[in-house]
Parts: C-alpha cells; sequence; structure tokens
C-alpha cells in the first residue's frame, strides 16, 4: 500500500484493475459454490424422481410457516446488504456499520428458527440416523428426504455462519471508515457472497417445505 | 516481444554479466520471510518443498506395491496391507501431487512472469492455499500412519460408506481440504490471466503454457467444489449413517459414482493440460520454431477442458448404468482424441525441419510425445464399449493412467523443472547426469509400465496381492523398470539440491529461448520486471528474431567496411 | 452514463451506485413472489406444481442476481460466469438423467 493511493496493492496499477480484479474473483468463487450445491441439487432431484411419495410425505413434515418467515427474513437481510454496499460505495461508514449490523441480526433471526426447527425434528424422532421414525408409505425413503434435508440447510447454514463471521470482521474497518468509493471491494465481495446465501435458500424453500402440500396427506 | 541482441552467450565465466545484484532469493532472509511471504515465486518454491515430499512417499508405496507383486505369492505383506498402500499410493499421489503438481509450483512461479505482472492477483490467498495444502497432507498423513485406509482412492460407496474398517473419515476431509488450495490456485490463475497481462499481449500472443493454465484452471473451479460435496458426503454418511449412497434404504451408489467421476475425470486433464503447456514451450524453444498451428494448439486446451466434462461415465461401463448412456459416453469419449491429437500433430509438424538442440529438457519434452502416444490410442481403445468391458479393472487400465500420468505428467513436470530451474535458482545443473537421468527415467518408465498392457490384457485383475504363476516374468520385468524409474527419479533430486549451492550461474536466458519470464534477470526481482514489458510481437517469434539478428549482423558488416 | 462518483474518481468501469428505491421496488417484488409461490402450492395443479415452484424461484432468483447482485451493470465476464455455471450445473443434470432416464431402453436386463 502506499501513501498517495490508500487501498491499493502494490501489484496493481489502478484502483480499477483491482475492482474488477477482486469482482472477477469473487465471481468465479461463487461458480464453485453454485457446483458445491448443485451436487446436493442432483442428489435430490434423482431421489425425488424415484421417490415422489415418500418425499412429498416427508416435505409435509416440514413448517412451512417457519419456512416462509425465514424466506422473508433471508430476502431481507438481502435487501440491507444491498444497501450496505450503497453505503459502503459513498462512503457513509455510520450508515454502513448500521447495516451490517441489521443484516447481522437478520441473520442470526434466521439461524434461531432453524435451529428451533432443527430441534422439532429432532423430537420427532426424523434426524435421518439410526433412530429415525416415521408412519408413512416407506419410512426408508423418507430417510432420505429428511438425509437431503438436514445436508442442504445444513450447509446452507454453515454459510450463513461463515457469512456473520465476515460481517463482524467488516465491523471494525466500517467503524474506521476504511471503505470509500475506490475501495469498498471486501463489502462488495461479502455482498455477493451473502446475495448467493440467499439464492441457495430461494429454490431450498420451495423444493424442500413446498413440494407435497398440493396431495394434502398431513 | 523485444529482443536484446547483445545478451551473452550461455555463461561460460563465474558471474554472467546480466547476474543480478538483487533477486527474490536474496531481498529478504530468515524462515519467517520464507513462511509469510506473498512472493508468488517463494510460494513456488514452498510448494515444490511439499509436493516433493508428498511424492517420495507416493513413491515410497509404489515400491512397496512392486516388491510384493514380485513374486506370486503374498508374501511380503497381507492382503488388507496391500490394500491400505495401494489406496496410499492412489491418494497421496493423485491428491497431493499430480493434480497441485505442476499448476502450483511451475504455474505459480510462471504464469505472472510469462505475462509479465508483478505478482498473482490474490497474493494472500496464494499463501493461504499453500498452507491449507500442507493441512490437508497433514490429515492424510494422520490417516496413513493410524493405519491407512482401504478403499481405494476412489472411495466407492457403500463401501466406504458401511463396511471398511479404515480411516476413511479422514481421508476423504484430507481431499476435501486439498480442494480449496487447487481452488484458490485456479481461482488466481483466471484472475491474472485475465485482469492482469502486460500491455499488447493479446489473447492469441501469450504463451501456450498460459493457455493450457487457463483451462486447467476452469476445471478446477467447475470440478472441484462437486468432489467436495460428494465426499463431505461420505463423510457425514459414515458419521451419521444417514442412507444418502446406502442401497437398503433406496440410496444409490451409482449416483455416487456419476458425483465422483464428474470431477475426477475431468481431474486427469487437471493433471495434464500443465503437463502439455510445459511441452508446447519446451518444443518450441528446442526446436527454434514457433509452434505449428499456434492457434488450434491453444484452442485445443480449452476443448479438452470442455469436451473432458462429457466423458465420465466411461469409468462406469459396468457399474449399473443403462446401456444406452454408456454407448453415447463411449461415443464422447472418443471425441477427447481429437483436439489431444490436434497438440500431438502440431507438436509433430514444429519438429519436423526444426533446428532441434538436445538440451537435457528436451529429452524429457520427445520422451513425453512417445509415451504420451501410447497412453492416449489406449484411451481410445479403453473408450471403446466392448473392449472396455473386457479389461476392465485389469492392469491394462493400470498401465494406461500409468501412461499418461507418469510418463505425461511426470515427465513434462520434470522437463519443465529443467527447463525453468536455470530462472527458478540462477545456476545451471550438470548436463552429462541430466541427460542420464532422462533416459533413465524413459526406459525405466516403460519396462514398469509396458509389461502391464500385456499382463492385463492376458487377464491380470488389478488391486490384487497376489496372482497365478504364470504372470510372474511380466511382473518381475515391470518391478525392474521401477527400480530404473526410482532411481531416473533420485538422480535429479540430488543434482538439483546439489547446483542451489555449486551450480554454474545462469545467464537470463540460458537456453536462448523466447518469453516475458527470459527478459528478466535469473533469478528474478521479487517485483519479477524492473521495467515492466510490452509485447508487440506474436508469440515464439524465432523467425523474427532470426531476421532481426540478421539484420544486425549485416549492419555491422557495414559498418567495418 | 456516468454517476458523479465515477467522476470523482476518474473510474472507467463504473462504481454504480444503486438508487434505495430501486432495492426496495425489488424486495417487494421479492416478497410478492414469495407470497405467491407458497399460494400456489396449495392449490392442486398437478405436475404444474412443480413448474409453477421453480418458475416462481428462478424468477426470484434472477431479480437478486440482476439488481442485488449488480449483475445488470457488471461487465460482460460477470455475465459469462454466471452463464458458465448454469451451463455446468445443466451439464451434470443433464447427463446425469441420460443414464437414468434411459435404464432399459435397449432391452438389457436390469440396465
Amino acid at each position: 500500500m502506499s501513501e498517495a493511493h490508500p487501498g491499493l496493492e502494490h501489484h496493481f496499477d489502478s484502483y480499477d484493475q483491482q475492482r474488477e480484479s477482486a469482482k472477477l474473483g469473487m465471481w468465479l468463487f461463487l461458480i464453485t459454490e453454485v457446483m458445491f450445491f448443485g451436487g446436493m441439487f442432483l442428489l435430490y432431484l434423482i431421489y425425488r424422481w424415484r421417490f415422489p411419495v415418500a418425499f412429498a410425505e416427508g416435505s409435509n413434515h416440514l413448517d412451512v410457516t417457519l419456512g416462509a418467515i425465514n424466506t422473508v427474513i433471508l430476502i431481507g437481510s438481502s435487501l440491507t446488504v444491498a444497501l450496505a454496499v450503497r453505503a459502503a460505495q459513498l462512503g457513509k461508514s455510520k450508515a454502513l456499520v448500521v447495516l451490517l449490523i441489521l443484516t447481522l441480526l437478520l441473520g442470526g433471526m434466521f439461524l434461531g428458527i432453524k435451529s428451533v426447527e432443527y430441534s422439532h425434528k429432532f423430537h420427532q424422532h426424523l434426524f435421518p440416523n439410526d433412530s429415525f421414525q416415521f408412519e408413512g408409505t416407506s419410512p426408508n425413503n423418507t430417510r432420505l428426504f429428511f438425509a437431503i434435508y438436514f445436508c442442504m440447510t445444513g450447509f446452507h447454514a454453515l454459510h450463513m455462519l461463515i457469512g456473520a463471521g465476515i460481517i463482524l470482521w467488516l465491523i471494525p474497518h466500517a467503524w474506521r471508515g476504511r471503505f470509500n468509493a475506490n475501495n469498498y471491494n471486501y463489502v462488495e465481495g461479502f455482498g455477493l457472497y451473502w446475495h448467493f446465501v440467499d439464492l441457495v435458500w430461494i429454490f431450498l424453500f420451495p423444493l424442500l417445505y413446498l413440494l407435497g402440500r398440493n396431495l394434502g396427506t398431513h | 516481444m523485444s529482443f536484446d541482441l547483445n545478451a551473452p552467450a550461455p555463461s561460460a565465466g563465474d558471474r554472467p554479466a546480466d547476474w543480478p545484484h538483487n533477486h527474490y532469493l536474496k531481498d529478504k532472509q530468515g524462515l519467517r520471510s520464507w513462511l509469510l511471504t506473498k512472493d508468488h515465486k517463494r510460494i513456488a518454491l514452498l510448494y515444490l518443498v511439499s509436493i516433493t515430499i508428498f511424492f517420495a512417499l507416493g513413491g515410497l508405496m509404489a515400491l512397496l506395491i512392486r516388491i510384493e507383486l514380485l513374486t506370486p505369492a503374498g508374501d511380503l505383506m497381507e492382503a488388507d496391507t496391500y490394500n491400505r498402500v495401494f489406496t496410499a499410493h492412489g491418494v497421496l499421489m493423485v491428491f497431493f501431487f499430480l493434480i497441485p503438481g505442476i499448476p502450483a509450483v511451475l504455474g505459480n512461479f510462471l504464469v505472472p512472469l510469462m505475462i509479465g505482472a508483478k505478482d498473482l492477483a490474490f497474493p494472500k490467498l496464494n499463501l493461504a492455499s499453500w498452507y491449507i495444502f500442507n493441512i490437508a497432507g497433514l490429515f492424510g498423513l494422520w490417516a496413513l500412519l493410524s493405519g491407512g485406509v482401504d478403499t481405494g482412492w476412489t472411495f466407492y460407496t457403500p463401501f466406504s460408506t458401511t463396511f471398511s474398517n479404515s480411516y476413511v473419515v479422514a481421508t476423504v476431509l484430507a481431499a476435501f481440504i486439498a480442494g480449496f488450495s487447487s481452488i484458490l490456485t485456479a481461482l488466481n490463475f483466471v484472475v491474472t490471466i485475465h485482469r492482469m497481462r502486460a500491455p499488447g499481449l493479446t489473447w492469441f500472443r501469450l504463451p501456450l503454457f498460459i493457455w493450457s493454465h487457463y483451462a486447467t484452471s476452469l476445471i478446477i473451479l467447475l470440478g472441484t467444489p462437486v468432489i467436495a460435496i460428494t465426499v463431505a458426503l461420505v463423510a457425514i454418511e459414515r458419521i451419521f449413517q444417514m442412507g444418502i449412497f446406502d442401497p437398503s434404504l433406496g440410496g444409490d451408489p451409482v449416483l455416487f459414482q456419476h458425483l465422483f467421476w464428474f470431477y475426477s475425470h475431468p481431474a486427469v486433464y487437471i493433471m495434464v493440460l500443465p503437463a502439455m503447456g510445459i511441452i508446447s514451450e519446451l518444443i518450441a524453444a528446442f526446436a527454434r520454431k514457433r509452434i505449428f498451428g499456434y492457434r488450434f494448439v491453444a484452442v485445443a486446451s480449452v476443448s479438452i477442458a470442455v469436451l473432458g466434462f462429457l466423458v465420465w461415465g466411461h469409468h462406469m461401463f459396468v457399474s449399473g448404468q443403462s446401456v444406452y448412456a454408456a454407448t453415447i459416453f463411449s461415443v464422447l469419449s472418443m471425441l477427447v482424441a481429437i483436439p489431444s491429437a490436434v497438440k500431438v500433430f502440431n507438436w509433430t509438424a514444429t519438429l519436423y525441419d526444426g533446428a532441434i538442440v538436445y538440451e537435457p529438457p528436451m529429452y524429457y519434452a520427445l520422451g513425453f510425445l512417445g509415451i504420451f502416444l501410447i497412453g492416449g490410442l489406449t484411451g481410445v481403445m479403453l473408450a471403446t464399449l466392448g473392449i472396455n468391458v473386457h479389461v476392465h479393472d485389469t492392469y491394462f487400465i493400470v498401465a494406461h493412467f500409468h501412461y499418461v500420468m507418469v510418463g505425461g505428467t511426470i515427465m513434462a513436470y520434470l522437463g519443465g523443472l529443467h527447463y525453468w530451474w536455470p530462472k527458478i535458482t540462477g545456476r545451471l545443473y550438470p548436463a552429462f547426469w541430466s541427460r542420464l537421468a532422462a533416459i533413465a527415467v524413459f526406459v525405466g518408465f516403460n519396462l514398469t509400465f509396458f509389461p502391464q498392457f500385456i499382463v492385463g490384457y492376458l487377464g491380470m485383475p488389478r488391486r490384487y496381492w497376489a496372482y497365478p504363476d504364470e504372470f510372474q516374468v511380466l511382473n518381475v520385468l515391470s518391478s525392474a523398470g521401477a527400480t530404473v524409474l526410482g532411481i531416473g527419479y533420485v538422480i535429479p533430486l540430488i543434482y538439483f539440491v546439489w547446483s542451489m549451492r555449486y551450480g554454474q550461474r545462469a545467464s537470463a536466458n540460458p537456453w536462448d529461448a523466447i518469453g516475458l519470464e527470459w527478459e528478466t534477470s535469473s533469478p528474478p526481482p521479487t517485483e519479477n520486471f524492473l521495467v515492466m514489458p510490452t509485447v508487440s510481437a506474436e508469440p515464439y517469434d524465432f523467425a523474427g528474431r532470426e531476421r532481426a539478428r540478421a539484420l544486425e549482423a549485416a549492419a555491422k558488416e557495414a559498418e567495418v567496411v | 452514463m456516468s454517476s458523479p462518483i465515477e467522476q470523482q474518481t476518474g473510474s472507467h468501469t463504473g462504481v454504480h451506485v444503486e438508487s434505495p428505491a430501486l432495492l426496495l421496488t425489488v424486495f417487494g417484488g421479492l416478497m410478492v413472489l414469495t407470497f405467491l409461490t407458497v399460494w400456489v402450492s396449495g392449490l392442486d395443479l398437478g405436475r404444474m406444481n412443480d413448474v409453477t415452484a421453480l418458475g416462481i424461484a428462478t424468477l426470484k432468483a434472477g431479480l437478486v442476481i440482476w439488481y442485488f447482485m449488480h449483475v445488470r451493470h457488471s461487465t460482460i465476464l460477470t455475465k459469462l460466469a454466471i452463464l458458465t455455471a448454469t451451463f455446468f450445473v445443466v451439464l451434470l443434470f443433464g447427463i446425469t438423467l441420460a443414464d437414468y432416464l434411459t435404464r432399459g431402453w435397449l432391452g438389457v436386463l436390469g440396465r
């Protein structure tokens, strides 16, 4: 970093080059994330295609209301992140800090609701290990549904935890006014990541919670 | 590219005229300056050390395998021990040597130098990737030391998830973590190549080494996450018994294989594409010619990367996938031969009528051509559904992929190390010993693996610790060849280490080659170039340089007259 | 089209600042779509339930990508990255399905 160009690393020629590099790097990382979750979506696709009834029965044991509330919360947090990126671009440090804290709170609410859901499933013996119990047409196949449910939402929640960690790291930097129009790459990168986590949930919600509702087997 | 017409000939004296006063090896001293370095050149050297260690360990396992197979009876070790040994060999070599090998060492060192950048785009991530790689390696070693894994490097379910009593979780974690380090390296390369090229360095002026690393990086970015989730699910399945791949609950082991090979087939191209990049550089430099059909060779790298994602089903011809799909996969697999052949033909055409200089790196390049040809053609045989079913899981397969990976990737890796060693260390190595080593590797390699084609075709299955008596002659030949091959690997290790202190000092361009990396000093300064280069010519423009030199000479003569 | 901030910093590739009104509108759209998908899932449309659920999810994803993730102001490279990811996910799904959906086509028992 040089004094004349604060925040510009030595191996870049300009802020533009640095910003575009950071942005491209983040998008490439998101490609890897798409492929990572893509593998699990493939599992979901094949197994659901094989066991449609067992999957619908499993899905009807999920709480649509909590799922919908969580969807609203998460999309809300995406909005606060989008506004946070804006604040960083304009160099409004205080607004940035407030928006980051809001995002953190919304993310925390999401994870809180998620853990309530998880603990219900544990009590109902729906965690897919050997203690799994389910009254349905083919409990073994419904166990597969819950295996996929826990893997996908679990990895999603893990991503949110990592995101929360990044927010905690960003807040002190934002507080000290480090971000401005030249140098907001960290905020933007985090924003892209958080939106991606939101995107995954946008698909998980209908695929896991809503798929058997029309059959009304519950 | 600009040519230094007064560049001194390969150094005769102790210090060449262009020996740098300060360079990246000298810039800062001490262990701390190495372990916290963000310089891509130093990180490449850190990787070189790690990777050499893993290669040696994997080689040790190969040695045990070859000793066991000297005699038909399973006398050296138990069957179960043998399973763990060949799994360790596979896991170490695939995940800790072949996949990271060329990109992390030579790619790391050369990508910024070849495109005229000061460093990779994300130096901190680059250093992080080395630490992550070593953490992954520690997990692997931990699994190995606690007793090893017996699943084979493929971790096929349900054996790996339900039945195996070995350290599967630690091993798949090692593979999972190693994936992050490859992803960080690949991400760095793609961003650097897109955003940080020197002025005038357009896409079709890039060295072919860069093209092949670009294509490799794309494969790593698209494939690695899929293997990551797959092996993570294996670990989760083992820990919680969720039934994801358990047939008794409706889970599907064939689905595991689909996910596994979606990455692991393209992984073959992760290993061999950078090797092809090296070979292109070597052949151009030592035939003193521009690569014939440069654009085709460049585009072939990318098309191999894409086609590589369409063919994974040829690993599953006997796994219960639909015959219809198998037929399609068979045809698609043969398509990969097209861009591969484009490369081989164009290299051969480059050699034709070239002014070939038989320097040590060129020995490896020529060896690669012959060996890769056999490896590639047997690949087409194996893509044929009928032949594949016949020789599936025999030593024919083992021989085929060793021809591609050992004969292809390692030959090229060694060739590349010999070619850029003067740039990396500023020192030359003894020519006699390096030629001898190259010949030992070539002879030893063929002696090891050619008999395996025959023994496999005769029906010897892979992954057994004992075999019928009639296969012994061929197996003894193979073990003898492995000894020669081993010696061929040890000699360079010795003289490379020796040369770092005692080797003759190299000039900036000891091979009289063309490329931005040769325009800076050997070893390069920390910031790579004292004056940032600009590019105004096609790559490998040897003809242009000849013309320029002739003009210069004529002008001098005129002056004298 | 250059914002005041671009002129200030002499930026060429562009720092595009989204207006809060636009972001709020997009958020509103996303809320409506969320409500819609829950409501539709209660009706029995047969196969169309899956199609509408995925259609609405894709639409929502598109809104997030286009507006929240600033893709509408991004370089062609970013758009290419997104297309690449989509293409290879489709490849993963498509080729795997090419196995599962063709089992038994050629009359070989069990395959």
